[in-house]
């Protein structure tokens, strides 16, 4: 069974000017100990799908349908108290995008990963302490980095706080929300070296939310490919990255270049994503498409099996029916 | 040899760090940033070089000293043979037109209570270079469409919070070539778009650039990109160029350590090819004491002794440039 079950999942942010749909019909699984790539271009749709996942949205989003599953729970149902006991660091945790600017300035980093220890789990205080140590060292910080305040560490050391601190009470999956932007390459190659190597050693599941394609390569076993708050794809990355169906996907994949093997052509998509306050009828990538047909304009294509992924395009949807 | 469009040598540039009254009567020394420390570098007609580094390197300083935003503290900038400080400021006014840049982030470069159409027009009016408002509206039109902004009518009455940040960053762009520049500088000028906008944007630049065989510095932190868009590259560490040469050369057989580890490090889409290999511990050192000798010494793998006393002179070592004791020992022997 999958850790994670997230079912025609729809979320709107009301707004004066109408609803925006931002996370529109979405469906996906992450399976115990992979890690799931969620991609896509800003504001298709992707951070919305993880504050969802932990109820963390603002008074004007709404869960407008649909189940998230943790292992068979609902969390959709939960109420806020049952969420904050149960599912919220205990069983899922989350790196926020611009971790590094997450932490709290005036607190050592020791105290903050201890305080949401202490908010979680029964213990006492040294025994928070001494693993908050023991999370620290886990990242590849020197254990005296507890006693640091933020100021006092780098952008590289920040963020393998932030994921020590998601990792305190020992959840099952971490999300995390574009772990690397802000870092540079060096750096970023060494937080995901530590992530990579936790996400082994201690067998948990992540949701990985990024822009960057190459980043889910790197470190994802399966990519979830969001356009207008819908998912176009899904399925293994190798699959994916070598031979995508989804003209969307095509074009992502190829826009991006490499520093190994041969040099290729930038690929680019005309135009810019549709409102998500009045999304286009039918195929939500239509007006960008080269390959839109009649079809594309008035009916919307089903996520579908075809050969080893799941798609959303009326051009491979044709060929299964 | 031709003359280069722009060629720099041994610029030096430092910033003293502000401090307060009371500070600097103690302070046997204002402590100052070492932005960039002796960099040299030609850029020719019709060639795109390159400038790649981490953030904090010196690269963005090295662009705003070379289109004269900035004075340098040391070294000479010499445009088409001729250096820019024998210049007056009446005759540098006149030589910003062949020389333009396109800054990084299109929401902060472009003024916010102009519309499109004075934005563009900024630098030909500023430059005199058309004869009545009539021509400038030609020239603003023509350049609109070169830049994909079509039908100009519709986008030239518009403010910049009107437009996307792709039209933002081909507005800006727009503005720089329509002087048809000889030296253009692109300071990171992607790095805000999204993918799928990214190339169409590079490629507009890419077909500018050679219609008008202007000479480029493209300025990046993204190796990859680099790959893509120049003819030869520059690497640059703390103030320093450590590695130069012809782009493919430096990429598939990179020489330096650093060099070496910063494209082992750029994640490759392609899962198939997973590789990331962190070669290198810790993270850049403060440039306002940088460490002695090779100032990558405190870094780097194969470090030696004489690494932490000398500093490493740039040298030719097989087709490019490299200052590392690894490779101009090799190349004395």
């Amino acid at each position: 069974m999958a850790l994670l079950d997230v079912e025609n999942l729809k979320m709107y942010y009301k707004i004066l000017r109408g609803e925006v749909k931002a996370v529109d019909d979405v469906s996906f699984e992450v399976i115990a100990k992979e890690s799931l790539g969620l991609a896509g271009e800003s504001g298709c749709g992707k951070t919305s799908v993880a504050l969802t996942l932990l109820k963390l949205l603002p008074w004007n989003a709404k869960i407008k349908g649909g189940t998230i599953r943790l292992t068979g729970e609902d969390i959709t149902r939960m109420s806020d108290s049952e969420l904050r006991e149960k599912i919220r660091w205990k069983r899922i945790s989350m790196i926020f995008q611009g971790a590094m600017n997450a932490l709290h300035p005036t607190y050592t980093v020791g105290h903050q990963i201890t305080e949401c220890i202490l908010k979680h789990e029964n213990v006492t205080k040294d025994e928070a302490l001494e693993r908050a140590t023991k999370l620290i060292e886990l990242v590849g910080m020197e254990p005296e980095r507890v006693q640091r305040y933020p100021h006092e560490l780098s952008g590289g050391m920040k963020q393998r706080a932030v994921t020590a601190m998601a990792l305190a009470c020992n959840p099952d999956l971490v999300i995390a929300d574009e772990p690397t932007t802000a870092l540079d390459v060096i750096v970023q190659a060494q937080v995901l070296e530590v992530m990579k190597d936790l996400r082994h050693r201690l067998g948990v599941s992540m949701l990985v939310i990024s822009h960057d394609l190459a980043l889910i390569a790197e470190t994802c076993d399966k990519i979830g490919i969001m356009y207008a708050g819908k998912i176009v794809e899904n399925g293994d990355v190798k699959y994916i990255f070598k031979e995508p169906l989804h003209p969307y996907t095509t074009k992502l994949v190829s826009a991006f270049p490499s520093v190994i093997g041969p040099k290729t052509e930038l690929s680019s998509i005309h135009g810019f994503p549709p409102d998500l306050l009045k999304p286009p009828p039918g195929c939500r990538f239509h007006p960008r498409c080269e390959h839109a047909m009649d079809v594309c304009r008035q009916k919307e294509p089903p996520l579908i099996q075809v050969s080893n992924r799941l798609v959303a395009c009326h051009l491979h949807g044709g060929k299964e029916a | 040899m031709k003359t280069p469009t722009i060629e720099i040598k041994g610029l030096v540039k430092h910033f003293p760090i502000k401090m307060g009254f009371f500070k600097t009567l103690r302070a046997k020394i204002v402590p100052e940033v070492h932005a960039v420390d002796g960099v040299s570098f030609r850029v020719d007609k019709g060639e795109i070089l390159g400038l790649v580094g981490e953030s904090g390197c010196g690269k963005t300083t090295t662009g705003k000293v070379l289109v004269g935003l900035i004075p340098p503290t040391q070294g000479e900038v010499f445009f088409e043979g001729t250096k820019l400080a024998s210049f007056s400021e009446k005759e540098l006014r006149k030589l910003r037109r062949k020389i333009q840049i396109v800054f990084q982030d299109p929401y902060e470069s472009l003024d916010p209570r102009m519309s499109v159409f004075d934005i563009v027009a900024e630098p030909v009016r500023i430059q005199k270079v058309a004869k009545n408002e009539t021509e400038v509206g030609e020239m603003v039109r023509n350049a609109l469409e070169e830049f994909d902004l079509v039908p100009p009518e519709e986008y030239m009455y518009r403010f910049p919070h009107e437009l996307s940040g792709g039209q933002r960053q081909r507005v800006s762009i727009a503005r720089a070539f329509i002087l048809n520049p000889d030296f253009l500088v692109a300071d990171e000028p992607v790095s805000m778009l999204d993918a799928s906008i990214r190339s169409e944007v590079l490629k507009l630049l890419l077909s500018m650039q050679k219609k008008l065989d202007t000479a480029f510095l493209y300025i990046t932190h993204d190796i990859a990109l680099a790959r893509h868009m120049c003819n030869r590259i520059a690497v640059m560490y703390l103030g320093k160029i450590v590695e130069t040469g012809n782009t493919d050369a430096v990429i598939l057989k990179p020489l330096h350590p650093y060099t070496e580890a910063l494209i082992a490090a750029v994640p490759v889409p392609d899962p198939t090819a997973r590789r990331i290999r962190v070669t290198i511990k810790g993270e850049v050192p403060s440039a306002i004491n940088p460490p002695p000798g090779c100032r990558f010494n405190t870094r780097c793998p194969h470090a030696m002794e004489i690494c932490r006393k000398k500093e490493p002179p740039l040298e030719e070592v097989s087709n490019r440039m490299v200052a590392c004791f690894l490779h101009t020992k090799k190349a004395k022997k």
